[in-house]
């Protein structure tokens, strides 16, 4: 009876043994929900931190001097002046170069003032600081700056401006956007979800309404669901070998009468984020055929409609929201995606936009990954600006997908 | 009965030439994952042959060296293997009872409001590209750290950064696949334990967390396969030279970072340089195939059925 006893407590030592149990479950439930604040504050933490990154005060100099070009105040210059002005001190080989890109008499007030301000003013940033220490220590680091700085200006700057959406790279982060690293990213998904939506969608519907239970189809199965989980880097890899080299003629446009150009090009890095994204296609898509009753194949049977009039009528446009969510992930993926781009060899360095399949290319991730790793902080300030292009649209086609989720989704 | 007449209306004989052809399209894009698969073994074995046949190469410099530099003849993958196992652990350390300890509250404690305030914030990390993750653990983590341990030789690249932020990384990964292998453990189980009179946090961590352990298991296995492949937290965060350290405050290059630092320069084709990157992205590639074949083993192997 003694045993009996240790196991089934009575009386006081059982509600002793009770208020344990409790409170040892309350201590493991606040763990548990640590855990998950956690993550919401690294959350938090990543998103402060980039935020904290675009905008803050700047200390500049002008190495010239602005009144050995004009007695106005240059932010009040217009544009007749501007154009006089650089037409005038330019030299002349800067100017026709500048000209033939594109005439200047057609070029805005402001993109003059940042030719201004970038060919003969000369901007430096002497330094820069973050947006917390801009608002905290606003009197100190204008005193800072008067004494470290005299002849420097100091100004709030949002480094997210329009003008860093449709300027081109620049060597000086000052004037650098973000333009031909948007449109290479765009290139990139346009020729991605070409390859990936037809061949990932063909691939699910003979998966589910075709193929035969065998193993064959098992292998098919299984090396899909590998294939998702294979490291980037290493479609990187492929891409290097088999687009860059192997498919040179073709990728880098010799085949078609290019001759200026080599493998890495826009072609090349789309096609191997299309090979990247593919598994991810074809196991969305197959999740969404799945999810379509058989009752509306049966019926579609029923009236006489053969397979493939069944899959057409039937099976697609009810499969169809949930294959555009999937895309809509491609898309994310594809835009999000650095390292196979660095293998297959994307430029950092490009002021032109792409415009042909065939062109050299920068993408808004790879120009992140350049920006973060340079020791500059003024760099990194563009680098957190591209981070919040890039967020915004990544979460604006994110809400795009959940909208058609619930906007389309039917019960049965 | 008119047999002839009868044979005339057999439609499945019918030949319907556009169908065979739309059918066979399909099979094509059906096999072309796998004909992915055998490009991929192809073109990386083709060139870590060539990496391999070199007569300097040997097997046992490749695995027993401990510095590597192939264009001066040093070729010892372990220094790069070590950074690799180090960033890892210290992501797996982080991930795996963060994420463990999420997917129990968000499957056995919150309501379903709480719920469905708290699941996006999981989504909304999964969303985050990883350079965004290297920017974070670069100029956030590092300073950071730098402050807690200002009184050693801490490195301003360090293993223990990026091991951190990738820990971060792969958390809601591991969260949402045991969430998932959570709630699939049938209500009456639950029931079951509750009716012994255990408590939430006994019928969690007894009956709940045992019986979806293949389910976790194999989320920690991907997540492990993750934290190898991961490359641009690493490439940005973890410093850029092969060293063979376990130290996690020391600079160090993982496999993924030297291919993504070697491949961003200026590469020409056919030296051993350009080879020896083949043969780290083919390891890559059969390491995580292994644990993620042992992933799916494990789920349908130790998988408890409830009918």
């Amino acid at each position: 009876m003694n045993q009996k006893q240790d196991y089934f407590p009575e009386g006081h030592a059982f509600y002793s043994a009770l208020r344990r149990r409790y409170l040892i479950a309350g201590v493991w439930q606040t763990i548990f929900f640590s855990a998950l604040l956690i993550a919401i504050i690294s959350l938090m933490a990543l998103l402060y931190d980039v935020v904290n990154g675009a905008f803050g005060y700047i200390a500049y100099e002008y190495k010239n001097d602005p009144s050995e070009y004009t007695s106005t105040p240059i932010s009040e210059l217009t544009k007749e002046e501007l154009l006089s002005i650089l037409k005038e001190n330019l030299s002349s080989g800067a100017y026709n170069k500048l000209n033939n890109e594109q005439p200047m008499e057609t070029r805005s007030q402001g993109e003059l003032y940042v030719l201004f301000l970038k060919g003969l003013l000369q901007v430096d940033t002497k330094q820069t600081w973050d947006l917390t220490d801009s608002l905290l220590r606003g009197a100190e680091i204008r005193a800072e700056a008067a004494e470290k700085y005299p002849d420097a200006q100091l100004e709030f700057r949002s480094w997210l401006t329009p003008q860093f959406l449709t300027t081109p790279m620049s060597s000086k982060a000052e004037f650098a956007g973000v333009r031909t690293a948007v449109l290479g990213s765009l290139w990139l998904v346009g020729i991605a979800i070409i390859f990936a939506l037809p061949v990932g969608v063909g691939s699910a519907v003979y998966l589910q309404e075709y193929a035969p239970k065998n193993w064959l189809t098992a292998i098919i199965q299984t090396n899909i669901n590998n294939l998702a989980g294979v490291p980037s880097i290493v479609y990187g890899m492929l891409g290097l070998a088999l687009f860059v080299r192997t498919m040179e003629s073709i990728t880098s446009g010799a085949a078609f009468g290019i001759t200026d150009s080599n493998g890495r090009t826009v072609l090349s890095a789309g096609l191997t984020m299309g090979i990247l994204v593919l598994p991810l296609m074809i196991i969305n898509a197959q999740e969404a055929i799945k999810a379509v009753p058989d009752s509306l194949r049966q019926a579609a049977y029923g009236v006489g409609a053969t397979r493939l009039q069944t899959v057409w009528s039937h099976v697609l446009p009810n499969a169809l929201p949930g294959i555009l969510t999937g895309s809509i992930l491609a898309i994310s993926r594809t835009l999000g995606e650095t390292a196979p781009l660095i293998v297959v060899g994307a430029s950092t360095f490009v002021t032109i936009d792409p415009s042909s399949p065939f062109s050299k290319f920068t993408a808004l991730p790879i120009q992140i990954y350049n920006w973060t790793t340079r020791p500059q902080s003024e760099f990194h300030a563009i680098a957190a600006s591209a981070i919040i292009v890039l967020l915004v649209l990544l979460l604006t086609l994110n809400a795009t997908a959940i909208l058609l989720r619930n906007r389309f989704q039917r019960k049965y | 009965m008119d047999n002839k007449n009868f044979r005339q209306f057999d439609l499945k004989k019918k030949p319907r030439g556009f169908e065979t052809v739309v059918q066979g399209l399909l099979f094509l894009t059906g096999i072309l994952s796998i004909f992915i698969t055998v490009t991929i073994v192809y073109e990386l074995g083709k060139e870590a042959m060539l990496f391999f046949n070199d007569p300097d190469v040997t097997l046992i410099k490749f695995f027993t060296m401990t510095r590597w530099q192939p264009s001066i003849g040093e070729y010892g993958i372990v220094a790069l293997v070590s950074a690799t196992l180090t960033t890892s652990f210290i992501a797996i350390l982080i991930s795996l009872p963060l994420g463990l300890a999420s997917a129990i509250f968000l499957s056995e404690y919150a309501s379903l409001r709480v719920r469905s305030i708290l699941k996006p914030v999981l989504e909304i990390l999964a969303g985050i590209p990883t350079v965004v993750y290297g920017y974070f653990a670069l100029l956030f983590v590092t300073p950071i750290l730098k402050l807690i341990f200002s009184g050693s030789q801490m490195q301003t690249y360090n293993m223990l950064s990026a091991g951190l932020v990738m820990g971060i990384m792969i958390l809601p990964l591991i969260a949402s696949m045991s969430e998932d292998a959570l709630s699939a453990v049938p209500r009456a189980l639950r029931e079951g334990a509750y009716a012994m009179g255990a408590t939430k946090l006994e019928t969690s961590l007894q009956v709940v967390v045992p019986a979806a352990l293949s389910g976790i298991g194999a989320a920690v296995i991907v997540g492990i396969s993750r934290a190898v492949g991961e490359t641009m937290i690493v490439a940005i965060a973890a410093g850029a030279g092969p060293n063979f350290s376990f130290n996690p405050l020391d600079a160090a290059e993982t496999m993924t970072g030297h291919i993504a630092r070697i491949s961003g320069g200026d590469l020409s084709y056919n030296t051993i340089d350009y080879t020896s990157l083949f043969a780290i992205a083919l390891m890559l590639f059969l390491v995580t195939l292994v644990l993620n074949l042992i992933s799916q083993w494990v789920v349908n192997r130790f998988r408890e059925r409830y009918e």
